[in-house]
């Protein structure tokens, strides 16, 4: 277990280093940058806002120098907003996109397991055809489309919620419902055929024949089984709510760092670019690495020393 | 059994967690505000709240809040007293003399001389790298320090005393005394500065000479300003506090007004203007930018003139305006926008020079394609019209295309481009066709015209007249109003003849404010709005 959790520590670590460097140069070679305007600057004021930002220096350079601080955790200054750290923005944006997403995450598994597991026992009745009717209509809905429907009706129609902005509980609930009702869907699918699939399997007929009740077979045996490809869904459910909070915190005002991962491209503020890419990467190969260690304690059926199939 | 419970289990768990959201609920019906308090939606996050590294409207809005510069615009554009009480130009119009008024900062220092001095240096100072530093390039040696040729000593600028600045310009420029009024050009506290280089980052240490003071700065959510008791004329200022928002998007800001949490939101969604232009609170302003079409006279066919011309005729910008923009704007047959003031005699330059240097006639812009070697436009080649993704430029660019195949019969391509690309390619010209809105940098009739000059740094179009280069040379070296305004008239003929820049339509300033705030001014350029005599009713 420990060589598997060096091993795969090691990995990451390359991967993060290789998304850096990729980044880095692929910026650098799209069209425009930092300080373009439509109405042309002087080439004395170009030269000083380049002197002053290192970026008339080689591009080997600005790349060591990049690495350099990357290694004393130093993402440099943000270009457009000049008296702001990439540090801070990460540290004021992330835990406000985290609160989000972690109340997103639990109204998507909550929600999308209960609709699932209730779809799956009701089998091919009516409610079976509701709960998957639900999630289909979610799920085809996309973020934009959802975010303003939510403000029309609960904050412009009712009036029971702010429309937008951070600050209180209020003002959690519509961007959560937003951001929660695509993986909400998608789970509740997921797990549906997935229960349906362990029902059927033939340990839950044996466990029937020695005498169990259906009630302690189905919470025994049938919903530990069934969340296995729900588990393995939250790397990229994680990935999805992560990058999907773009057009819910936009939409909703909210302070988060969602929004930088695509201005930050529109504006050329490279240092934020970065930044925030290189932060996102890391959380997710994080998140993944801890799914695939709790995998191994809730899969009875992987062996890291026998097969060693989850290496690498 | 089992499947009832299972089901009746499912459904509590929804049910729990549908209802649940409602705990939180509460009516939070929108305040409308009886104080003297006005919240209004910038729109962006400000880049900096330091004046010397501002750009754009955004910043000078909050700027004009927080500070004062030796002048301030008035309700009709015209330059008033501001920090300085009165001004004296030399009569070669070289050496601008201002008496500044016993003003105070925030933090109850006299406002001097001395601030200014050290505060435009600050600004041309190479090291602070500010992107505006080129608005004190009028100054004699002030461009020399910024680029690093000269220094700070030569810049012509003189504290004579306390009350008395002392400005050398370089060649006369009458657009100077207005610049005086932005935000490159405010002056900050010395003494701030000095001790704590970070000043402007957080409302504590923040020093301000203007009608407001800054209270809090919530990043990406809300500044609230408070009124300023140190400010000269604080017995003006009616509004105790100040409220500007961040919200980036026009639809979630306009539900914020509609739901009455903010009073005072620009840009309505194009999608509602239809609904709300009737109503008493959707306030049009003049604003002073338009919308035109680049022509890359360096590309054939569109190095003639003719042909140039025949695409500017044939195209219906009454129809675009009312069914694509649909604000209000004027449809453009000339460079120069309404808005300008004629000098000597107080009139309009748009006025007085006409709104129709050519007309739109279909049948006409043929024959000259005809003329050009393209009757009915075969063999004319697919030419690609360029603009920056966007809902409008997308459905304008759509309906000129289609105008142009209709009345002229040729087909153009589009091509929508990320807005950096956009900038890229038609700052080298590689385009055919590109779109901009263009605006003025001051309030004369020159910031658009001197952009035609040959070689100018604006100039994308790659046309280039001598004709045009002496009648602005002429207008610029002269004393005579009437003489320079005549100047420029017969160049944008010239220029108009020429159709480089196909004009499309004039902007219009189009804001939502609620019925009973009033005395906000909502100026056509420079800033968004000044709220200094701003009141409610």
């Amino acid at each position: 277990m420990a060589e598997y959790i060096m091993h795969r520590l090691v990995n990451s670590l390359l991967g993060l280093l290789t998304i850096a460097t990729l980044v880095f140069f692929l910026m650098h070679a799209v069209p425009g940058g930092p300080f373009a305007s439509e109405k042309k600057l002087p080439p004395e004021i170009i030269q000083n806002l380049n002197a002053r930002y290192h970026l008339d220096q080689p591009l080997w350079k600005q790349y060591s120098d990049y690495m350099g601080g990357l290694f004393r955790g130093d993402f440099g200054p943000s270009f457009k907003y000049p008296d702001r750290t990439v540090n801070e923005l990460i540290r004021e944006g992330f835990p406000i996109s985290a609160t989000l997403g972690i109340a997103a995450i639990c109204i998507a598994v909550t929600v999308g397991c209960s609709l699932g597991i209730f779809a799956a026992l009701n089998h091919n009745k009516w409610q079976d055809f509701l709960a998957v009717g639900l999630a289909a209509l979610n799920y085809s809905i996309p973020g934009f489309v959802m975010a303003p429907l939510l403000i029309y009706v609960f904050s412009l129609k009712l009036g029971w919620f702010p429309p937008a902005m951070w600050g209180t509980a209020e003002h959690l609930v519509l961007p959560t419902l937003a951001l929660a009702a695509g993986p909400t869907a998608f789970i509740a699918a997921l797990m549906r055929s997935s229960m349906l699939e362990v029902l059927r399997q033939d340990y839950i007929r044996t466990a029937l024949a020695k005498g169990l009740s259906k009630k302690a077979v189905i919470y025994r045996h049938g919903i530990r089984n069934a969340l296995i490809p729900v588990i393995a869904y939250l790397g990229p459910m994680t990935a999805s709510v992560l990058t999907g909070s773009f057009v819910i915190e936009k939409v909703f005002a909210i302070p988060g760092l969602g929004e930088y991962f695509v201005t930050s491209i529109t504006n050329r503020d490279y240092t934020v670019i970065m930044g925030v890419t290189l932060f996102y990467s890391a959380i997710l190969l994080a998140i993944n690495f801890i799914i695939d260690i709790v995998f191994v304690l809730v899969d009875p059926r992987i062996n890291l020393k026998g097969s060693g199939r989850l290496k690498g | 059994m089992i499947n009832k419970k299972g089901a009746a289990l499912g459904l509590i768990i929804f049910l729990i967690v549908i209802t649940g959201c409602g705990v939180a609920q509460k009516q939070t019906t929108g305040t409308q505000t009886s104080d003297q308090v006005v919240r209004y939606n910038l729109g962006a996050e400000p880049e900096t709240l330091d004046p010397a590294k501002m750009t754009g409207m955004v910043e000078g809005t909050v700027a004009n809040a927080l500070f004062e510069g030796l002048v301030r615009y008035d309700d009709a554009n015209r330059p008033q007293p501001g920090i300085a009480a009165e001004w004296h130009i030399s009569d070669d119009g070289l050496i601008y003399t201002f008496r500044l008024r016993d003003a105070k900062w925030s933090n109850g220092d006299p406002v001097t001389a001395e601030d200014f001095r050290f505060s435009w240096l600050r600004v041309l100072n190479p090291d602070t790298a500010s992107d505006y530093a080129y608005q004190l390039y009028y100054v004699k040696g002030a461009e020399e320090y910024n680029s690093g040729r000269g220094t700070a000593e030569d810049v012509a600028v003189k504290a004579k005393d306390a009350h008395t600045l002392e400005v050398t310009l370089k060649a006369p420029a009458r657009q100077f005394l207005g610049l005086t009024a932005f935000q490159t050009l405010m002056p900050v506290n010395r003494q701030t500065v000095t001790k704590n280089p970070d000043w402007y980052t957080s409302p504590v240490n923040y020093v301000g000479n203007g009608p407001f003071l800054l209270k809090t700065w919530e990043h990406k959510q809300k500044i609230t300003l408070v009124k300023n008791p140190n400010y000269w004329a604080a017995g003006d200022v009616k509004l105790d506090k100040l409220e500007i928002y961040l919200l980036e998007d026009d639809n979630t800001a306009y539900t914020m007004y509609k739901t009455g949490r903010l009073d005072f939101v620009e840009r309505t969604p194009a999608q509602e203007i239809a609904l709300k232009k009737n109503d008493a609170d959707f306030r049009i302003f003049p604003d002073l930018s338009a919308e035109i079409y680049w022509f890359n006279t360096q590309r054939k066919p569109l190095d003639s003139p003719k042909v140039r011309k025949a695409l500017a005729m044939s195209i219906d910008r009454a129809a675009i305006v009312e069914h694509v923009t649909q604000a209000g704007e004027k449809p453009a047959y000339a460079w120069v926008p309404f808005g300008f003031t004629e000098e000597p005699a107080p009139a309009d330059f748009r006025e007085t020079g006409g709104n129709r240097y050519f007309t739109e006639d279909a049948a006409a812009a043929r024959s000259l394609l005809a003329e050009a070697g393209y009757p009915g436009g075969s063999g004319f080649p697919k030419l690609t019209l360029q603009f920056n993704s966007n809902e409008r430029h997308r459905k304008t660019a759509e309906a000129i295309q289609e105008m142009w195949r209709q009345n002229l019969g040729i087909e153009i391509a589009l091509a929508p481009k990320e807005w950096q690309v956009y900038m890229a390619d038609q700052a080298a010209m590689n385009y055919d066709i590109s779109r901009s809105g263009w605006g003025p940098d001051y309030l004369d009739p020159m910031t658009f015209m001197d952009v035609f000059l040959s070689g100018g740094g604006n100039n994308i179009t790659g046309w280039s007249n001598s004709r045009y280069d002496s009648l602005i040379a002429q207008a610029n070296g002269t004393g005579d109003n009437s003489l320079r305004m005549k100047a420029m008239h017969e160049a944008e003929a010239v220029l108009m003849d020429e159709m480089p820049v196909m004009p499309l339509y004039f902007y219009v300033n189009d804001n939502l404010i609620r019925e009973n705030i009033q005395g906000i001014i909502v100026p056509p350029f420079g800033t968004y709005a000044d709220f200094r005599n701003a009141y409610v009713e």
